[in-house]
């Protein structure tokens, strides 16, 4: 064996991974008391305790204070336009099953001006996770109503409170053809959310989080009932969904066991007002996936596309036969 | 040309009076008259099969060895009502005793499925004064009286009009074989046109049998019967025989339009994904790609919009090989924010774009080419990128492969500009012999060094290699954002002009590798005409017409629009009247309100006088059809003054 080989083999074998090796040499800059670190500490934490060589790990984002997360993270990075993270995710994964694909978006980025793109991923079921930080509010371009927003919200481009009701990401998501995996965290639980963001990453199709976000800026105490209360804090619990560890359990008191093939309790749950559901609303493994429907049955080689080639020109070929041209020119 | 060859419808008004009457003894068997060339259209109704039929006359001459030309005619909408001027609905398919790099001029003959679509056409000024027209005249013994009217009308007008006018019963004559004769009338009019051109009734019935390759045995026997049945009424009843010299074929060829022309470019190119969102004329190609590329391992993804197509592949490119998205002006304007983060980003991408005319919805069915300025300059801030033309059937295919070579050479975005004179266009042209070079190789997965950085711009060229995901130590976060050299976000203004700079100094490196190509005709003379795209062939053959004329015209054909090669100025300073030749709008310099101070010239002329301060007029039009060699000639005379 070369020594290449065996350093090849090395690299591939490798689980010493810690924490820092997930950690860009930036330290992130979001605000302090902002949701988005949560996020960040839960994705490191998965990375180390699944062992994903960081050269594999592809986070791939929008625009907002959401798509900042893969400047922190030491993995692949894509932070491009507003609103089209998913689709470059899944131009990334459609000839990639080797890679590890997260999208981190905002519900700007992804709720309105990437609205299209999120119906379709959802249809789509490609195999890569989404982690939606929902803080309700557009924070980067510094406070405007963003669809998720309460109604009555009052922001730059709301002054006398938002017009409309909030969009729920959930039911929406619920709502789509091929939906295979939909579940809801809260940032001020990290031990809920690394294990739901770990049950999405190995649930095979396309996972959607949405992660309630505290704003501490623009949206100043819109949780922080909900942060005192943890009996308004119901948890979905199943054998096939989260299990509470008993510190939490003692918490957490107001749980639910929900099966996540229940697409129809899923619905109701979501709809909830008054609670905030976290837990593995919706799991169905069995939803075919695009990236594998479309996986090229065979590697394209030069030999291959020769032979193509060969026989598409073939079809409108035109040969020099001297047998026909003396025929059809005399 | 037909010249004179009034003795050769002697028949025409015995024909008009009564059909059955034709059935009478055949014509004085006669020898041929060779042409040069012929333009034939065929026109019908939507549905009716005049396209399939002029392809087919088009792919069999080809076959004989005939340079040809097709266009198609196409109606805006899918189903516009029968019978109607709009509707018009065909081919037109130029023959030639030689290779035809363009439409050509006003139609010689032309078959009209009813008297409307004749119409459109002899409105369109698109036939020749005293062309030959084969007319059905089922209409004239229709049982609805307005119909009857209508077609009394337009025969009146076309006899006025001094064409030959030869009306046959097409219909009557299919009843005889099929129970719906409006399925399978083209098949007929095509064996009376292989009939009148002399082409090989075994080689025509080969083409049929490849048309109807994927269709039941019944069906494929019934339209052989139906083109034998044309040929033979052809030849009993019209003393109409042409024969066009096919020059041996001395090397294999190819027949194919465009945008198929594209698609197998894309295969050979060795470009692994497309994604696309359906837009006319553009989509012809991805409906060709989605046949084949999945055979070589490789994907067409319909997106769920432009703006998705591209980021997709945009992605995709990111990921592995350099990948494409095939799209139209409306699809290109979508695209324009994406197509600025492959250029700051420096991901390499290539963008077809089978221009249509515009703006807005515009002609979506017609050519224009109304897109350069888009693909240049189209997105927000300085975002160099690569644009370049196609000008025949042939360059559709390699420039795809060029294409994808600079693109991932330079890590730049590449947009090809075609349009619709070329989508639906067919030309033969010599088959591509496969070479290995021609596409992309294998995605680094190697380990990087360690303290490489991910834009190491290279101070002569500009060029950084970039890191692929999956690449040890190669790991940084991509951004739209101003970066340096690390990928770090960077909003200080050195590193934001080093940027700029980089990014900027690959396209000079490009344009030194750049040649220009030959002047067509003499270096030196009166009066220089540049074109760009597929206005090629028509330009190439009015400067053959005016120099045979003794005339010092030459032109200047440009395939990289952006950056342009250096030496044009040496070569427009040769001439003392420089003029491009493009299918779009310029300001008419006559119109009361235009002067010097505001006549927007065409695109290209823009562009010359721009960046080689040289007074470049610029004649064209925007009328939706491809440019005429003629129009071209009439145009280059009036700029000579001698019209």
């Amino acid at each position: 064996m070369t020594a290449s080989m065996s350093q090849c083999l090395l690299q591939m074998v490798r689980t010493d991974y810690t924490m820092s090796d997930y950690q860009s040499e930036i330290a992130p800059r979001w605000c302090s008391g902002c949701g988005d670190n949560a996020i960040l500490a839960a994705m490191q934490r998965l990375c180390r305790d699944e062992q994903l060589p960081p050269e594999k790990t592809v986070c791939v984002s929008g625009i907002g204070c959401a798509s900042r997360l893969p400047h922190y993270m030491n993995a692949y990075g894509f932070h491009g336009i507003h609103g089209r993270a998913l689709p470059v995710a899944q131009g990334i994964k459609i000839r990639r099953p080797d890679l590890h694909v997260f999208v981190t978006t905002g519900d700007g980025d992804c709720c309105s001006i990437g609205a299209a793109h999120w119906l379709h991923a959802v249809r789509y079921n490609m195999n890569m996770t989404l982690l939606l930080h929902d803080n309700e509010v557009y924070g980067l371009t510094k406070k405007q109503a963003s669809p998720t927003s309460p109604k009555g919200f009052k922001s730059n481009t709301t002054p006398f409170g938002a017009t409309l009701n909030a969009l729920n990401p959930l039911t929406v998501t619920l709502g789509i053809t091929n939906v295979s995996f939909v579940a809801q965290a809260v940032d001020w639980i990290p031990d809920l959310l690394y294990d739901i963001l770990s049950k999405a990453h190995h649930h095979k199709g396309f996972s959607f989080i949405r992660i309630l976000q505290r704003c501490p800026n623009f949206m100043e105490h819109r949780f922080d009932d909900h942060v005192r209360d943890p009996s308004s804090t119901r948890i979905l619990t199943h054998a096939n969904g989260l299990r509470l560890k008993p510190e939490l359990s003692r918490v957490y008191k107001n749980q639910q066991t929900h099966d996540p093939l229940d697409l129809g309790e899923a619905l109701s749950l979501a709809r909830l007002e008054d609670e905030i559901p976290v837990g593995i609303l919706y799991n169905d493994p069995s939803v075919p996936c695009y990236d594998e429907l479309r996986a090229g049955e065979r590697p394209s080689t030069p030999a291959l596309v020769e032979k193509v080639l060969d026989e598409e020109f073939d079809k409108v070929g035109i040969w020099p036969d001297p047998a026909d041209a003396a025929e059809v020119g005399g | 040309m037909t010249s004179d060859s009034t003795h050769l419808f002697a028949e025409a008004a015995e024909l008009r009076r009564d059909p059955v009457e034709t059935r009478g003894p055949a014509p004085r068997a006669r020898p041929a008259e060779v042409l040069n060339e012929h333009i034939v259209e065929i026109v019908s109704d939507s549905g009716e099969g005049a396209q399939r039929c002029g392809q087919s006359l088009a792919a069999i001459a080809a076959r004989s060895g005939n340079g040809i030309w097709t266009v198609e005619i196409i109606p805006a909408e899918i189903q516009p009502p029968k019978r109607s001027i709009a509707g018009a609905s065909g081919n037109r398919v130029r023959l030639a005793a030689h290779r035809v790099t363009n439409v050509g001029d006003e139609a010689d003959l032309v078959v009209a499925f009813n008297e409307q679509v004749l119409l459109s056409r002899l409105h369109a000024g698109e036939v020749k004064p005293g062309a030959t027209i084969l007319m059905e005249n089922c209409w004239a013994k229709d049982p609805d009286p307005a119909i009857v009217r209508a077609y009394e009308a337009v025969r009146a007008e076309v006899h006025a009009g001094g064409y030959r006018l030869l009306e046959v019963p097409m219909e009557a004559e299919c009843q005889k074989l099929v129970p719906d004769p409006r399925r399978g009338k083209n098949m007929f009019v095509l064996g009376m046109l292989c009939a009148i051109y002399s082409l090989d009734a075994e080689l025509a019935r080969a083409q049929v049998r490849f048309t109807f390759a994927k269709k039941d045995q019944k069906i494929v026997d019934a339209n052989i019967e139906l083109l034998d049945a044309g040929r033979a009424w052809a030849e009993a009843h019209l003393d109409l025989r042409y024969r066009i010299p096919a020059p041996p074929v001395t090397e294999p060829q190819v027949v194919m339009n465009g945008n198929a022309a594209l698609a197998l470019g894309v295969v050979a190119s060795g470009m692994e994904v497309c994604a696309m969102y359906p837009i006319t004329p553009a989509t012809s190609a991805s409906h060709y790609l989605s046949a084949v590329f999945e055979k070589v391992g490789c994907v067409v993804h319909q997106a769920e919009d432009e703006i998705a197509a591209c980021t997709f592949a945009i992605g995709a490119s990111y990921a592995g090989k350099c990948a494409v998205t095939i799209t139209s002006g409306p699809g290109l304007s979508l695209k324009q924010e994406a197509i600025g983060l492959a250029v700051m980003s420096e991901i390499p991408l290539v963008v077809i774009d089978v221009q249509r005319g515009g703006p807005s919805t515009g002609l979506p069915t017609k050519v224009e080419q109304g897109d350069l300025m888009a693909a240049i300059f189209g997105g927000h801030g300085d975002a160099p990128k690569v644009v370049m033309a196609a000008s025949s059937i042939e360059d559709c295919f390699y420039s795809v492969i060029t294409a994808r070579k600079i693109a991932e050479t330079f890590n730049m975005v590449v947009v090809i500009l075609s349009d619709a004179a070329l989508s639906t266009a067919q030309q033969p042209y010599p088959r591509p012999r496969f070479n290995a070079d021609w596409l992309a190789p294998p995605v680094n997965q190697s380990a990087v060094p360690e303290d490489a950085l991910p834009y190491d711009w290279d101070e002569r060229t500009g060029i950084m290699t970039r890191f692929i995901p999956g690449q040890p130590n190669g790991m940084h976060c991509l951004t739209g954002l101003a970066h340096d050299r690390g990928s770090h976000v960077a909003y200080d203004p050195e590193i934001n002009e080093e940027g700029l700079l980089n990014r900027s100094r690959k396209l000079a490196a490009l344009q030194t590798t750049l040649r220009l190509a030959p002047v067509f005709g003499d270096d030196d003379g009166e009066l220089l005409l540049i074109g760009w795209g597929s206005t090629k062939g028509a330009i190439e053959e009015a400067v053959a017409r005016l120099r045979d004329q003794g005339h010092r015209v030459s032109s200047l054909h440009l395939k990289f629009l952006h950056p342009m090669p250096s030496g044009i100025d040496d070569v427009m300073r040769r001439f003392p009247k420089v003029m491009t030749i493009e299918n779009n709008w310029n300001d008419p310099p006559h119109d009361p309100l235009m002067s010097p101070d505001n006549r927007r010239y065409s695109s290209l002329a823009t562009l010359l006088r721009a960046r080689w301060l040289v007074d470049v007029d610029c004649w064209g039009k925007a009328r939706g059809k491809p440019l005429k060699p003629g129009e071209i000639e009439a145009a280059a005379l009036a700029k000579l003054g001698r019209t």
